[in-house]
């Protein structure tokens, strides 16, 4: 089945089952490998992309689902060379050890973030509660999207 | 290769459900879709997501309908809910954290019928009613009798669930609700026990009615029958201790990888219990 989707504001098309995980999708046949597989079973959040503007986690999305809709990924929340403020936070904080949580971290943060949600620490820790981190312990994490919440 | 149907509106829907029974019922894909890739792939899907006539929450004169396909966060965000039906916006921000809110939907929750579902007790507990809906036309059924076992419901294999009813509480007596989740962390976690009440007391405080109602200690969510029976009447002061004990006794909850037997009865009766000493005004 022909899928058309929009991905990080461009139109895309892939070829594939209709049942095929959106995560496979996006790695396998659009080559963005920037979505990370972790479980496989919605409880890690490491795949989360936006869907329609909303964080989802692309593990549990069929591809078929995403005709007609818009999907952003890792990689669309930098413009050029110019971070997203999240991903800037995060790299000045240290909010990232191993790399593997990390893009979606970065995907539900700056949701988060842009959606004016990140009102406090805890606030922050119940928005990313469904991210899960190995090896931070956290508090870099939420010390970036505060800081880059503050810069907004 | 399977089939993908994604219907425009709630005929279209009915329509493809008749031709393809056989066929996967899809919205949010919360519990169908976790590990997709080692599944066999099913010969249909018919994408509810989205899908016009559907979704939505609606407040009238008799209570609150809410379209079965409405997420969680939908719910969770929704002011009717917050004010007069509070059990069911707790328990949508505790199903799972935000990625699964902004996918799952309550006719997913219904739909799939685990014993784990952590709505189904606040449906039982404020006395639901489902519309479900097919080419044959549309009936309504009481939530109490849509459980059928492990797993199984009444839903016919030609039939989409529509949207659930709950009724406004009754003006003429305080009504307490109130919901408790118990899993190993706040979110994500799978419900160890869970549950919900609604509360009826007169002007004296005394207990007129209750509806309580457990998940994750049976094949199924249940009532509490014996604790509701233990309550009536009673001092809310005196209910507490009443319920937790009834309910020790009433539940046989199983062992498994999650919580064993024993720790599941301890916690029901303290829940439960809770449900009661929680009121405080």
């Amino acid at each position: 089945m022909k899928v058309e989707l929009r991905v990080n504001g461009q139109l895309r098309e892939v070829d594939c089952s209709p049942w095929k995980r959106l995560l496979d999708a996006l790695r396998e046949d659009l080559r963005l490998t920037g979505t990370k597989e972790g479980c496989g079973e919605g409880e890690c959040g490491a795949c989360t992309v936006m869907l329609d503007g909303e964080v989802v986690n692309s593990c549990l999305v069929a591809v078929g689902q995403c005709a007609g809709r818009d999907v952003t990924t890792v990689e669309g929340l930098a413009h050029g060379d110019l971070l997203h403020a999240v991903q800037r936070e995060l790299v000045a904080c240290g909010g990232a050890q191993c790399g593997i949580c990390t893009p979606g971290i970065a995907v539900c943060a700056a949701h988060v973030v842009d959606r004016g949600l990140a009102t406090s620490r805890d606030k922050v820790r119940e928005l990313l509660a469904g991210n899960i981190c190995r090896c931070t312990g956290y508090q870099l994490i939420v010390d970036a999207v505060i800081n880059a919440a503050k810069a907004k | 290769m399977t089939e993908y149907i994604r219907p425009r509106d709630l005929d279209e829907a009915l329509d493809a459900r008749a031709a393809h029974p056989d066929y996967m019922v899809l919205a949010g894909g919360t519990d169908l879709m976790v590990n997709a890739n080692h599944k066999h792939a099913p010969a249909g899907i018919i994408d509810l997501w989205r899908l016009p006539g559907l979704g939505g929450i609606a407040r009238d004169e008799a209570g609150l309908a809410i379209g079965a396909g409405a997420t969680w966060l939908e719910v969770a965000r929704d002011a009717a809910v917050t004010e007069r039906w509070r059990p069911l916006a707790e328990a949508a921000r505790e199903i799972g954290a935000l990625q699964i809110q902004a996918r799952a939907t309550l006719g997913g929750n219904v739909g799939t019928s685990s014993p784990v579902g952590d709505s189904l007790p606040v449906l039982l507990a404020f006395d639901a009613e489902l519309e479900l809906a097919s080419v044959r036309g549309r009936r309504r059924v009481p939530y109490r009798e849509f459980c059928t076992g492990y797993r199984k419901t009444l839903l016919q294999p030609d039939e989409l669930i529509a949207c659930a009813r709950l009724p406004s509480p009754d003006p003429q007596w305080t009504t307490r609700t109130t919901w408790r989740k118990v899993g190993t962390r706040r979110a994500q976690s799978i419900s160890k026990v869970m549950g919900a009440a609604v509360i009826e007391l007169d002007r004296d405080r005394v207990v007129r009615s209750a509806r309580i109602a457990l998940g994750a200690v049976a094949d199924r969510p249940i009532r509490i029958a014996a604790a509701e029976q233990a309550v009536r009447g009673l001092p809310l002061a005196d209910a507490a201790e009443a319920a937790r004990a009834a309910t020790r006794t009433a539940i046989a909850p199983i062992d498994d990888v999650r919580s064993t037997s024993a720790y599941r009865r301890e916690v029901a009766g303290n829940v439960v219990a809770y449900f009661f000493s929680g009121i405080i005004s």
